[in-house]
């Protein structure tokens, strides 16, 4: 679409903004399983989601440099934490398998609907990009669903280990839709349903898979969202991620290889 | 030259992580223009992470540039069309196997684990084989393992829109 007034691109680079700080991040946090991953296959799945995350990321960033933004790399390597808009689940540190693999089937089942969401909207940029991720993340849920129901249906300390991360994940996973300023603006535009629609369809999706997986949602009057991460208040862990991922960029902006 | 000639030159351009595969057969040539001496290539990708674009937007604007009397040359990688694996030829399916990789099952309504499952290996042709992993070295490949010929192989992973 064309943007007719200021208020579409400001909504819609708010938008871009916490999708694609999102993929870098997550997409990085992946990375971290390269050349540790419990098993051979697993540390490949793990490089390869984090490879589609960036690799997607960069394309948002794209847009966001039609936009108006700077190039993809500054802004992906020469920001603070304070000026990213990632969610907190999104920066937590790898941890125990478990906790990456609830995180990954948490935030990819949601990354899914997104992009099912996004692949008709009006902003037809958006859109193209959309109906490409939303083919290449199947695999990715795919990925997701078959590991967490192997191991919630496993063996005892499997089921329990999923469970406490579960447990722990929850409430974090809950602030990956954090409400944004401009929810009215996106609608009203025909750019994205929002992010309270988004919640609910997920919920409607990952109930009964984790019914499935014999797992439990924590209880509903336990729920208080990790919100923050999208105005840019962030937990402690992602300025340090940040300085590892800038360093070769911060010693020499121009090295190659 | 014509957008037919410019595509049998293309023919050339093979991809980087699959070397009997050409681009066009791969699917990823979606448009060609010819205004005058000057010349529009547009890619599709495969995987939106794939490291092999931005080497085969040089690979296929070097290959035009050989030829005689050529001006201006773009290529343009869009989003605007959509890749699957239904895109790669006949040929294309040949040139797959010649590398040692199952092509993509063709013409999928949805992609389930069932589909990576059910893979011919490309070895011996034996339907008696094991999916180990969906991903594989690379985006667009997953891990295989053949119970006949005992082998482990690759398999190029069907895209489905």
């Amino acid at each position: 679409m064309d943007f007719f007034n200021e208020a579409h691109v400001d909504a819609a680079k708010e938008l871009l903004y916490k999708m694609a700080d999102d993929q870098l991040i997550i997409g990085h946090r992946n990375s971290e399983w390269t050349g540790f991953g419990p098993l051979l296959e697993e540390d490949i799945a793990f490089s390869s989601m984090a490879q589609d995350k960036i690799g997607q990321s960069e394309h948002l960033y794209g847009l966001l440099h039609e936009l108006g933004e700077a190039e993809p790399d500054t802004v992906a390597f020469t920001r603070n934490a304070p000026q990213f808009h990632c969610c907190h689940l999104v920066e937590l540190p790898i941890g125990e398998y478990d906790f990456s693999l609830i995180r990954h089937f948490l935030f990819d089942m949601a990354e899914a609907i997104r992009f099912e969401m996004l692949a008709n909207s009006t902003y037809e940029g958006l859109a193209q990009i959309a109906r490409k991720y939303k083919g290449e993340i199947k695999y990715h849920t795919m990925h997701a669903n078959t590991w967490v129901k192997q191991l919630g249906t496993g063996n005892e300390e499997s089921n329990t280990r999923m469970q406490n991360s579960l447990n722990d994940s929850w409430n974090l996973a809950l602030g990956i839709f954090e409400p944004g300023p401009h929810e009215t603006t996106l609608k009203e535009a025909g750019i994205f349903e929002g992010e309270a629609v988004l919640k609910e369809k997920w919920l409607e999706l990952v109930t009964p898979l984790l019914e499935k997986a014999n797992l439990q949602i924590p209880d509903e009057s336990t729920w208080e969202p990790f919100y923050g991460g999208r105005t840019g208040e962030h937990t402690e862990h992602l300025q340090p991620l940040l300085d590892e991922m800038t360093e070769v960029y911060s010693i020499d902006p121009t090295a190659d290889w | 030259m014509t957008e037919s000639e410019i595509r049998e030159i293309l023919k050339e351009v093979k991809d980087p992580e699959i070397p009997t595969i050409s681009v066009v057969d791969l699917g990823i040539v979606t448009d060609i223009k010819v205004d005058g001496n000057d010349v529009f290539v547009e890619l599709t990708p495969t995987f939106a992470g794939c490291p092999a674009l931005k080497i085969m937007e040089t690979m296929v604007s070097d290959r035009i540039k050989q030829e005689d009397g050529i001006g201006e040359v773009e290529v343009k990688t869009s989003f605007e069309k959509q890749w699957s694996t239904d895109l790669i030829t006949e040929e294309g399916h040949k040139a797959l196997l010649q590398h040692g990789l199952a092509p993509p099952k063709r013409n999928c309504s949805a992609l389930n684990m069932e589909i990576l499952e059910d893979t011919k290996c490309p070895y011996c042709g034996s339907d008696d084989t094991t999916l180990n992993s969906p991903f594989g070295p690379t985006l667009c490949r997953s891990l295989h393992y053949c119970n006949s010929c005992k082998q482990a192989f690759e398999g190029f992973k069907p895209v489905v829109n």
